[in-house]
């Protein structure tokens, strides 16, 4: 405590005058936020609102067309499946990274990072060489004589390619929690008589809890608006909502439905982020203390 | 290094400094000054200001107001890097990318001194604290002590008239800091610059001082040298937070030149007038006070109040006996080793010449902070 | 910490599965980059470097990355002198308005791409910004921008501000404190950053599908139309340098900082 009160150089400039250099310093980045983010989707919602008439038109649109709602809910699906996927397989191999020796652990994290940093699209392309009528999977499975498979263009390609394509996602915030841990609690646990299963359920699954809250999260909202796996991989039964979005805009230059359907998708991710907010940091306080 | 010795140092005067934060008054009205060339410390408990009136001085924290001189001139205003003063830091502080070699250079840098002089005057720093064989290390390669000292080296290299310490060995063991507590003192000698030292240790600050100034809430309670404090302490708080004493309190009455307590049926008289304002209460330091079975042989004139042994602790050089009197207070009293010893639980007298009393005014709130 | 021999094995079980499927797929572009045939189809026939040939010469390739290459350099610089400020700007606040700022300038990172990419396009149809490269550079910067600002916000938080009241004490300005003290320690996190930003941007393809032009084009929306349209190994050989720059990248960064670490701090 004592050592604290040292204030820093800054101290001794008047408060006020500190706060406008501050916000000077961050003001290129608000400009920029404001015209490039900001701006452009202050023109989506009000050309979902405008085009072609004023009113809710688009809305009612979006909501009374079948082929809209299963998509909607194909999107939520999909992802849904996607975070889950990604959920089980995250979690043992996050745990291996905190318990593996130095040279393991940087093997282990190249494996997430190298993917994380490959271009999305080179990932997804290897999809496509995969999973293709004439692709790997399908080969192989002809030449032990049994029939092939159809992947491509399917609901199981699409999570299959989207659960790998945003598993680092959900690996890192596992890890960073996972690490934080402290082991002697399970040992405390085993100690007063809990199995090892028993154990893991009651106190280490509940501290790495925030992680997969935060991991879960992430994917959850970025498979929402995923769009290029989908693209290459999907077909008319797998289309998801950003596909369609982009058809309304660009093939039938209807922005007013396109920009309605973009609305709902935002709205949907940040009820989401709003709901998971204090979630997330309730959680994080439980496991911190 | 000497030469030009005692003129070296730089004289501050702080008149009617105030520091507030927000309705709160880290520094209230404080006024001190500080020879040229003097060792001066502030002690005080935690939160007392200590470290605010180091970081006024250093020009961290501008005051809110009160004038502050640092050699005759006013600094108020003046940002730190303009004021030339060298500053220790408890945290040590040292640049974790720098070298000790570089971290030594780096205020020479800043002011420009060329390279040959540069270095001679950073093996000249690191000779005086010991370290000159450490120059291509990093920080992070260094133990606190051997850190603390390149940080030391650092403050005084460029040769400040002027240098602020604030708990500088208060992350250190204890063997450690009463070596390098020798090391300071000597410095300090060898440089003649004024050193002003934060710390909450009382016996640190009576190795090290010239005079201390004592702490306490934001104001300052006494200014002296160790032995004044200790002898003639003018406060409640500044009694009982240097070196150990006993307080005694009662109901006061007081003619013309004494004063006289009643504790629980017992009287005590000191040939002292009471000048301060409030209740007088009665300091008493513990090789004062003796102690004694009762009945024995009294003499006249002398103070005597019943209690027992509550505590007796062997010392090797004597004995340190803790008293619990009538009203339910603690008295502390050491005896040399010659004298008969006594257990826990023996009724005893205790006894003591007025004169040896010193009248303070009460101050409830001095216990609150103690703790 | 003991732990059960079966538990153990299973463990590495998953854990290999995980790792393979992380890494094994993207690999299989290698052998196809060197197929005879211009086919995807699995398994390659024969071996060729035609289509790394076909890279370098074919203008429609080599120009998309040298676009792709120019927009995310200077989108690296920008975002991270951008990004850069607007950290020391937040560290600067009451943790309260950081805060609401810090939400607000990382909204691009979860703000749905394609609602993005739609708003992007339409703003940019009225400001003539569609195919230049002034539009991809300001679109990727904002896109950068929240990548740049946590790797920022990351190192001054680790940051010891007290070593700046340290160089006051010892002589040094504002700008002088900053130049020998403040940058050179968290130069790692502005490194980082940029790095970040110049990959996102060399990786954006969502909004950059949409400002393009058949004048303007990066490599992401070469490689993606070149998926659509037809089955060029090129993309092939493409993914195979792509992967091959990348790990080279963050093996050596990460044996790099692995060294870095055992000798300071
Ligand atoms: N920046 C600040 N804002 C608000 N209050 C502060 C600030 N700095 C110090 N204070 C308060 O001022 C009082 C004096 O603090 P100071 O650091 O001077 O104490 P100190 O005597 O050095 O104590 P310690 O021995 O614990 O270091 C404390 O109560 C502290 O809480
Ligand atoms: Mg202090």
């Amino acid at each position: 405590m004592s050592a604290s009160a040292t204030p820093s150089q800054r101290d001794a400039s008047p408060p006020s005058r500190r706060s406008w250099g501050a916000l000077a310093l961050a003001l290129p980045a608000l400009v920029l936020l404001v015209v490039v983010i900001g701006y452009p989707l202050a023109t989506i919602v009000l050309r979902s609102f405008a085009e072609p008439q004023w009113g809710l038109q688009n809305y009612g649109w979006f909501f009374s067309t079948p082929i809209n709602l299963i998509v909607l809910q194909r999107t939520f699906a999909i992802s849904a499946w996607v975070t889950v996927v990604c959920v089980i397989c995250a979690y043992p191999f996050a745990y291996a990274m905190t318990a593996v020796g130095p040279k393991l652990g940087l093997l282990l994290t190249l494996c997430v990072l190298i993917p994380f940093w490959v271009s999305g699209v080179v990932r997804t392309l290897s999809w496509v060489i995969l999973l293709q009528d004439s692709g790997v999977i399908n080969s192989m499975l002809r030449s032990v004589g049994l029939d092939g498979v159809r992947l491509i263009r399917t609901q199981t390609g699409v999570v299959i390619g989207m659960a790998q394509v945003l598993l680092p996602f959900m690996v890192l915030p596992l890890y960073s929690v996972m690490k934080g841990i402290d082991l002697r609690l399970v040992q405390a646990a085993r100690s007063l008589g809990a199995g090892p299963i028993r154990a893991f359920f009651t106190v280490y699954l509940p501290l790495s809890l925030p992680g997969i809250y935060a991991g879960a999260i992430i994917v959850f909202i970025l498979a929402l608006g995923f769009y290029i796996t989908p693209a290459l991989l999907g077909g008319p039964r797998s289309t998801m909502l950003s596909t369609l979005v982009q058809n309304q805009v660009l093939s039938l230059l209807q922005w007013g439905r396109g920009g309605a359907m973009g609305v709902v998708l935002l709205v949907a991710t940040f009820v989401l982020l709003a709901l998971a907010g204090p979630l997330m940091r309730q959680k994080h306080k439980q496991g911190t203390r | 290094m000497s030469e030009t010795g005692k003129q070296r140092g730089a004289a501050i005067d702080l008149s009617a400094v105030s520091k507030a934060y927000g309705s709160f008054r880290a520094l209230d009205d404080i006024s001190l000054h500080i020879e040229a060339g003097e060792f001066m410390t502030l002690l005080g408990p935690s939160g007392s200001g200590k470290t605010t009136t180091l970081n006024v001085i250093a020009g961290f924290t501008e005051v809110s107001a009160g004038s502050l001189q640092v050699g005759g001139r006013s600094v108020v205003g003046m940002p730190a890097h303009k004021r030339n003063i060298g500053v220790v830091f408890q945290h040590y502080a040292l640049f974790p990318h720098m070298t000790v070699g570089r971290n030594v250079a780096y205020p020479l840098s800043l002011r420009g001194v060329a390279k040959t002089e540069r270095e001679a005057r950073v093996k000249r720093a690191l000779d005086m604290v010991r370290m000159a064989d450490f120059a291509h290390r990093y920080p992070s390669e260094l133990s606190g002590g051997q850190q603390q000292r390149v940080a030391l080296a650092r403050a005084i290299v460029f040769d400040p008239p002027l240098l602020l310490m604030d708990e500088p060995l208060g992350a250190l063991d204890k063997k450690l800091r009463e070596w390098l507590q020798l090391e300071i003192k000597r410095i300090h000698r060898e440089l003649g610059t004024t050193f002003v030292y934060v710390t909450h240790d009382q016996e640190e600050a009576l190795v090290l001082s010239d005079r201390i100034a004592v702490f306490n809430r934001g104001k300052i309670e006494q200014v002296g040298t160790g032995r004044d404090l200790y002898d003639a302490p003018e406060t409640l708080f500044v009694g009982r937070f240097i070196g150990d004493s006993t307080v005694l309190r009662g109901q006061s009455r007081g003619d013309g030149s004494s004063t006289a307590l009643d504790i629980a049926g017992e009287t005590v008289t000191a040939p002292l007038k009471h000048a301060g304002r409030g209740q007088p209460v009665m300091l008493l330091r513990p090789e004062k006070l003796a102690i004694r079975r009762p009945g024995l042989g009294r003499n006249d004139g002398d103070n005597r109040l019943s209690g027992t042994i509550s505590e007796a602790i062997y010392l090797g050089s004597g004995s340190k006996y803790e008293i619990r009197l009538r009203d339910g207070s603690t008295a502390i009293v050491r005896s040399p080793l010659t004298d008969e010893s006594f257990t826990i639980g023996e009724a005893v007298e205790l006894c003591f010449r007025g004169e040896d009393a010193k009248l303070v005014a009460d101050d409830s709130a001095a216990d609150t902070t103690l703790t | 910490m003991a732990m059960h021999p079966l538990t153990r094995v299973l463990l590495g079980l998953a854990c290999i599965l995980v790792g393979l499927w992380l890494v094994a797929p993207t690999l299989v572009v290698v052998p196809m980059s060197f197929n005879e045939n211009k086919s995807l189809a699995f398994p390659p026939q024969g071996f060729s470097w035609q289509w790394y040939q076909n890279f370098v010469t074919n203008p429609e390739w080599s120009t998309s990355f040298l676009n792709s290459l120019k927009v995310a350099t200077v989108v690296a610089v920008l975002a991270t002198v951008i990004g850069t400020l607007a950290a020391f700007g937040l560290d600067r606040m009451r943790a309260r308005s950081a805060g609401l700022l810090r939400m607000l300038l990382l909204t691009p990172m979860v703000v749905p791409g394609v609602v993005l990419a739609i708003g992007i396009y339409a703003v940019y149809l009225d400001a003539r910004l569609v195919g230049t490269m002034t539009g991809f550079v300001l679109a990727h910067t904002i896109l950068a921008l929240p990548f740049v600002l946590i790797a920022v916000q990351a190192s001054l938080e680790v940051f010891d501000k007290r070593l700046e009241t340290a160089a006051a004490s010892l002589g040094a300005g504002r700008i002088a404190t900053f130049r020998t003290v403040t940058l050179p320690l968290i130069a790692p996190g502005i490194l980082s950053g940029l790095l970040f930003a110049f990959v996102t941007s060399f990786d954006e393809v969502i909004v950059s599908l949409f400002i393009t032009s058949p004048y303007m084009k990066t490599l992401p929306v070469q490689i993606f139309t070149s998926i659509t349209r037809d089955a060029d190994p090129t993309v092939a050989a493409v993914g195979t340098i792509l992967l091959c720059a990348t790990t080279i990248l963050i093996g050596g960064g990460l044996l790099l900082l692995g060294r870095d670490r055992r000798s300071s701090l």
